[in-house]
C-alpha cells in the first residue's frame, strides 16, 4: 500500500495488542502496520482468529475490558487516536470514523424509529428539523430503500436484513466520515443481496469520497470491492498489495493456500477440495519463526526458527515470508529519504522487525526514494 | 484425508473418575479467596452442626437460674442466657435445626419445581400456560401473610415452617428451570437429538437437565440461608420452634429483651446467621464458575 | 439406480394468526406455506444439493423429511415407506437409518456432554447398549480423522472443524442410508471448508450412502453434488444434474444466483444479472410466477398464471414461461 501519496486518511503503525487470559496473555495482534489512503477501499482478509476484527477494535478504541494496547500508534487525519482523550474519541466515532456491523440488528436501536434515529445523529449539525430531516430521506434514496419518506417512521424490526443493513450503512454514511469501518457487513446476508450491498457501497465510496476499511473473510467479495488488500493470520499481517497484487500474484504461502482453497476459484468440479491441515496458532503460545510455518507445506528449516521479514516483492506488494525473499524479493529494511508528508517513514516505528518502506510511484521528487538491502526489486 | 487431528494444542483431560472430579471441583472453588472463605464457613457451620451432640459442653435446656445471664467465659463460651443455659451449645444444637429445616425444605421445593419447571418448559403450551398461572398466583401472596395464614391453620411447629419454605420457593425454582428450559427447547442441539430418535424424557434427563441443574443449584445453596433466616424470624416472633428447643431465632429473640445489658445472648444468636449467610453465598457464587465448562478458568 | 427418497408435493404451513384469534379479531385464519409443493427424487448413493436463500424454503423441507415438522399435504416416502402421518415408533426406527447434521457445529453438540458421551449417545438412544461403546466411540473418531484423546472434550473446546467432524461421526454413526445435512459447512473457514467435505465425501464412497446437502452457498454444492434443486419462495423453480444447471441454467432465478456469486478475481468481467429487491414473504405471495416481481425478464403471462414444468430435458427441469438459454 502506498503512503504519502494521497496522504493516508488512517495509517496504523506497529500496533500490538494483547487479551488477557488465565493461560496468559493472548497475543491478538503483532506489529501490524496499515494504510488506508483517502478515498480508497482497504480489504482486510483473513480467518477466525486472524484478529481482523481485532484491528478494527483497535481503531475505534472500542475494545473488551481485558485487551491492552501494547505498542504502537493509530494515526487518523494527523493525529494519534490511541492518546487521544475519551471526549476526542466521541467526537470522532461516528462522525469522522462511521462504522457498519455484521448485524444491523445490534447497531439500529431497536425502540426508535430509523427516522428518528437518522435525525438524531446529526445532533452535531447545525440544521433546522426540517433540513435534517430532508437529509435521512435523501441519504435512504441513495442506499436504495424505496419509498424512503414512508419508510423513516418504521422501526427496524420492520426492515428485512438487507433493507437493515442499508439502513446502517446510510446511517454510518450521513455525516459524511473520512472513514468507514465496515466489519464483514454482508455475511448475514444472502447471495443476492450482497451484490446489491456491495455495488451500493462502491457507488457511495466513489460519490461521497469517503474511505472503507472492509473487513471480511470472503475472498469474492473483496476481490470485487477493494483497492488494496492485507491478508491476515495468527494476528499478523502476512501480505499486502494491491487486489491484484494479491489474487493475480500472490506472495505469501498462506494467501496462495487461502485463494486455492476458495471453491469459487476452482474451476473444475472436484471431489478433492485442497485445504491447509492443522489448526491455527495458539495466539498463547506462539511458534518460533514464522506464525505460518506449522501449516506450510513449502516451510523449510528457517521458517521454523527466525521471524521472516517483510519482503519487498513490487512496488507497494509486500509478504512476510523467508521463501520469498529467497525468490528475489528484497527484504528491505529501507528508509525513505525527505519525509514529506505527514506519513512519514514507517521505519521509525517498524524497523526493528525489517520492514519495507516505499513511497508512491510518480511522485514529486522530494517524495523519497527507496532503498532496499538483500535484494533488488524484481 | 488421511491426516488425524491430535489434541495437542490443550493437555487432554483423562477419564475422570467420579471422585477425581469431585477433588477438582474442589480444587476450582479453593483457588478463589472468596470461594475458599465461603467453603470455611460452610465447613464451619454444618461440621459444628452435625458434631453438636458431642460438641456441646451442656446440656442445651438445662436450666441453672443462679448462673442466668453469664458474660462469656472458659466454662461458657458465649455466656449464659436468662435461665442460666449455656448459649454455645444452645448455638451448636439450634444450628441442627437450621440446617435440617433448610435442607429438607431446600431438597423439597428444588425436587418439586425441577420437574414442574421442566414439563412446563418442554412440554404441551397448554400445560405450561396452567402452570405458569399457578405459580404466579402463589408468588402473589406475600410471603409473611402465607406464613402466617399457614400458622394459623397448622399450628406453629417445625413442619409448619418447613411447608411454608418449600410452597413459597416452588415457584420461584420452577419459574428459572421453566425459562431455561424454554431457551434450550429451540436450541440446535436439541433438535438434533430429537432427530436422532431421542425421546422426551432422554432428551430433558440428559440435555436439558444438566443444562438447567447447575444455576438451580447454586441459587439453592443461596437460599439456605434465607430459609435459615426464615426460620430465626419466625421462631423470634414466636411462630416457629416452640420452646424449649434451641433455635437461632428463639436465642437471638430470648437475648433481645436483654439486650442493653447483657448484648451477647444477642449477638451469639445473630453471628451464626451471618457466618452462614455469607458462607453459602460465597460458596454458591464459585460453585457457578464451576458447575458451567464454559467458565472454567483453567481450560 | 433405485430411489431412496422420494418427495411429492409437500406443502408445509404454518399458522401466523391462530384460528382464536382470527375468530376474535375477524378475518380468516393466516397461514404461510413454506413449502409450497415441492417433488423430488434422491437415488441410492447419490448427493443431491437443495439451495436457495434465506426464506426459501430449504431447512422447512429439510426437516420435514427429518420429521421435526409435519407437512399438510404431499408424501415422504423413504425406501418406498412412507413417513408422513407414521406413529412414534415408525419414526424412531426411520431415524434409525437417517442422520442428520445442523447448521452451527459447535451448537449442535449438546454442550455438557463429552465428546464420548455424545458419540455414545445414538447408540444409546436405540438401546444398542450390548455395542462395545467404548469401541464404538474410538472407531468414530478414527472415522473422522480424530485422535482418542478428543473423547473427554467438551463441545465448546474443539475449533468448529473439529467439531463438525464430531457431526459427520453422530451423524453417521449407525450406518444410515440417508444423511441429511443442513448447511455442512456453514461456520467453517474457507481453509477448512474443504477438509469437511472431502471427509464427507469419502465416507460417501466407503459406506453408499445417499446425501441431501442443504445450502446457500452455491460454489460449495457445485462440488459436491449430483443433482442441484434450487428453491424460490417455497418452491423448487429447477431441479437437474448439477452440471447442467451450471453449464445451462434456465430459470432466471438460477442465472442470477450463479451470478450473485463474487468471484475472487479482481478482474472477472462481472456480466451479472443482477436481482433488485428481496425475496417477498411468502404471506403476500405474488401472483402467477413468484418470482415475477424481481425477474428482468419478466412477460405479461407471468404475472397471471403459474408455470409448471415447462421444460423437461435429461432430468433438467424448470418452472418458467420463457426459459433462458437454451
Amino acid at each position: 500500500m502506498r503512503r504519502g501519496a494521497k496522504g493516508a486518511v488512517l495509517e496504523v503503525r506497529a500496533l500490538s495488542v494483547e487479551f488477557s487470559t488465565a493461560r496468559g496473555p493472548l497475543k491478538a495482534l503483532r506489529n501490524v502496520d496499515l494504510d488506508v489512503p483517502a478515498g480508497s477501499v482497504v480489504g482486510v482478509v483473513g480467518e477466525s482468529g486472524s484478529g481482523k476484527s481485532t484491528l478494527a477494535g483497535a481503531v475505534m478504541r472500542l475494545l473488551a475490558e481485558n485487551t491492552r494496547i501494547t505498542a504502537g500508534e493509530v494515526r487518523f487525519e494527523g493525529r494519534d487516536l490511541l492518546r487521544a482523550s475519551n471526549a476526542e474519541m466521541r467526537a470522532i466515532r461516528g462522525e469522522r470514523i462511521s462504522m457498519v456491523f455484521q448485524d444491523p440488528m445490534t447497531s439500529l436501536n431497536p425502540v426508535l424509529s430509523i427516522g428518528t434515529q437518522m435525525v438524531d445523529i446529526q445532533y452535531r449539525r447545525d440544521r433546522s428539523r426540517e433540513e435534517k430531516n430532508a437529509r435521512a430521506v435523501e441519504m435512504l434514496r441513495r442506499v436504495g430503500i424505496p419509498d424512503a419518506e414512508r419508510r423513516m417512521a418504521h422501526y427496524p424490526h420492520q426492515f428485512s436484513g438487507g433493507m437493515r443493513q442499508r439502513v446502517a450503512i446510510a446511517m454510518a454514511l450521513e455525516t459524511e466520515p473520512a472513514l468507514l469501518i465496515a466489519d464483514e457487513p454482508t455475511t448475514a446476508l444472502d447471495a443476492t443481496l450482497e451484490v446489491q450491498i456491495i455495488h451500493r457501497l462502491k457507488d457511495l465510496q466513489r460519490s461521497e469520497g469517503c474511505a472503507i476499511l472492509f473487513i471480511s473473510h470472503h475472498l469474492g467479495v473483496i476481490a470485487e470491492l477493494c483497492d488494496y488488500v492485507v491478508v491476515m493470520y495468527g494476528g499478523e499481517v502476512v501480505e499486502r498489495g494491491t487486489v491484484r497484487d494479491i489474487f493475480h500474484r500472490p506472495g505469501h504461502p498462506y494467501t496462495e493456500k487461502l485463494l486455492e482453497c476458495d471453491p469459487a476459484r476452482i474451476a473444475d468440479r472436484s471431489r478433492d477440495l485442497p485445504t491447509i491441515p492443522g489448526d491455527v496458532p495458539d495466539l498463547v503460545a506462539l511458534p518460533r519463526g514464522c506464525v505460518f510455518a506449522p501449516r506450510c507445506a513449502k516451510a523449510v528449516d528457517v521458517c521454523g526458527r527466525d521471524a521472516p521479514p517483510d519482503v519487498w516483492l513490487e512496488e507497494g506488494h509486500e509478504a512476510k515470508c523467508h521463501l520469498a525473499a529467497k525468490a528475489g524479493g528484497g527484504a528491505a529494511s529501507g528508509f525513505e529519504g525527505g519525509a514529506a508528508s505527514g506519513a512519514g517513514p514507517r521505519a521509525g516505528a517498524g524497523a526493528a522487525s525489517g520492514t519495507a518502506a516505499e513511497s508512491g510511484a510518480g511522485e514529486g521528487a522530494g517524495a523519497g526514494t527507496r532503498t532496499a538491502s538483500g535484494g533488488a526489486p524484481a | 484425508m488421511a491426516v488425524t487431528t491430535t489434541a495437542a494444542a490443550t493437555p487432554a483431560l483423562e477419564n475422570l473418575g467420579a471422585w477425581t472430579a469431585f477433588r477438582r471441583s474442589i480444587g476450582r472453588v479453593v483457588r478463589e479467596p472468596l470461594g475458599a472463605l465461603g467453603l470455611f464457613m460452610v465447613v464451619l457451620i454444618v461440621g459444628s452442626a452435625i458434631g453438636a451432640d458431642w460438641l456441646a459442653p451442656f446440656d442445651p435446656n438445662k436450666i441453672d437460674i443462679r448462673a442466668k445471664l453469664e458474660p462469656p467465659s472458659v466454662e461458657h463460651l458465649l455466656g449464659t442466657d436468662q435461665l442460666g443455659r449455656d448459649i454455645f451449645s444452645r448455638v451448636l444444637v439450634g444450628g441442627q435445626i437450621a440446617l435440617k429445616v433448610s435442607l429438607v425444605a431446600i431438597g423439597a421445593a428444588l425436587a418439586v419445581g425441577l420437574v414442574l419447571g421442566l414439563i412446563a418448559g418442554f412440554g404441551p403450551r397448554w400445560l405450561d400456560h396452567g402452570l405458569v398461572l399457578l405459580f404466579d398466583t402463589v408468588r402473589s401472596f406475600p410471603t409473611v401473610m402465607f406464613a402466617l395464614a399457614l400458622i394459623t391453620l397448622l399450628g406453629p411447629s417445625l413442619e409448619t415452617v418447613v411447608v411454608v419454605v418449600v410452597v413459597t420457593q416452588i415457584p420461584i425454582y420452577a419459574r428459572m428451570v421453566r425459562t431455561q428450559t424454554l431457551a434450550l427447547r429451540s436450541a440446535e442441539f436439541i433438535m438434533a437429538e430429537r432427530v436422532m430418535g431421542a425421546g422426551f424424557f432422554r432428551i430433558l434427563a440428559v440435555h436439558i437437565l444438566p443444562n438447567v441443574i447447575g444455576p438451580l443449584l447454586i441459587l439453592a445453596s443461596m437460599d439456605i440461608p434465607f430459609v435459615i433466616t426464615i426460620e430465626a424470624g419466625l421462631s423470634f416472633l414466636g411462630m416457629g420452634v416452640r420452646p424449649p428447643t434451641p433455635s437461632w431465632g428463639t436465642i437471638l429473640n430470648d437475648g433481645y429483651s436483654f439486650l442493653y445489658n447483657t448484648p451477647w445472648p444477642a449477638i451469639a444468636g445473630g453471628l451464626p446467621v451471618i457466618i452462614t449467610t455469607l458462607g453459602f453465598t460465597f460458596l454458591g457464587e464459585s460453585l457457578r464458575d464451576v458447575f458451567d465448562p464454559k467458565l472454567r478458568k483453567d481450560v | 439406480m433405485s430411489a431412496i427418497l422420494e418427495v411429492e408435493g409437500v406443502r408445509v404451513r404454518y399458522r401466523v394468526k391462530p384460528a382464536l384469534r382470527a375468530l376474535l379479531e375477524g378475518g380468516s385464519e393466516a397461514f404461510i406455506d413454506a413449502v409450497a409443493g415441492v417433488s423430488l427424487t434422491i437415488g441410492e448413493g447419490e448427493t443431491f444439493g437443495l439451495v436457495g436463500e434465506s426464506g426459501s424454503g430449504k431447512t422447512t423441507l429439510a426437516r420435514s423429511i427429518m420429521g421435526l415438522l409435519r407437512p399438510r399435504e404431499g408424501s415422504i416416502r423413504f425406501r418406498g415407506r412412507e413417513l408422513v402421518g407414521i406413529g412414534p415408533r415408525a419414526l424412531k426406527a426411520f431415524r434409525r437409518e437417517v442422520g442428520a447434521m445442523f447448521q452451527d457445529p459447535v451448537g449442535s453438540l449438546s454442550p455438557r456432554l463429552t465428546v464420548r458421551s455424545l458419540l455414545s449417545e445414538p447408540f444409546r438412544i436405540h438401546g444398542l447398549r450390548e455395542r462395545d461403546l467404548q469401541g464404538e466411540v474410538r472407531r468414530l473418531l478414527r472415522m473422522v480423522g480424530l485422535s482418542d484423546e478428543f473423547a473427554s472434550r467438551y463441545p465448546h473446546q474443539l475449533s468448529g472443524g473439529q467439531a463438525r467432524r464430531i457431526g459427520v461421526a453422530r451423524a453417521l454413526a449407525l450406518g444410515p442410508k440417508l444423511v441429511i445435512a443442513d448447511e455442512p459447512t456453514a461456520g467453517l473457514d474457507v481453509s477448512v471448508q474443504g477438509e469437511v467435505l472431502n471427509l464427507l465425501h469419502r465416507l460417501q464412497q466407503e459406506l453408499g450412502i445417499s446425501i441431501l446437502a442443504i445450502s446457500h452457498n452455491l460454489n460449495v454444492v457445485r462440488h459436491i453434488t449430483d443433482r442441484l434443486g434450487v428453491m424460490y419462495l417455497g418452491r423448487l423453480v429447477e431441479q437437474g444434474p448439477t452440471d447442467a444447471i451450471f453449464e445451462e441454467p434456465r430459470h432466471p432465478y438460477t442465472l442470477a444466483l450463479l451470478s450473485a456469486n463474487p468471484h475472487p478475481d479482481p478482474d472477472a468481467v462481472a456480466d451479472r444479472l443482477e436481482l433488485s429487491g428481496e425475496i417477498p414473504s411468502p404471506m403476500e405471495r405474488p401472483s402467477g410466477c413468484e418470482f415475477h416481481p424481481r425477474c428482468p425478464f419478466v412477460q405479461a403471462r407471468c404475472r397471471e398464471s403459474h408455470p409448471g414444468i415447462e421444460g423437461m430435458e435429461r432430468g433438467h427441469a424448470f418452472r418458467c414461461f420463457y426459459p433462458v438459454g437454451g
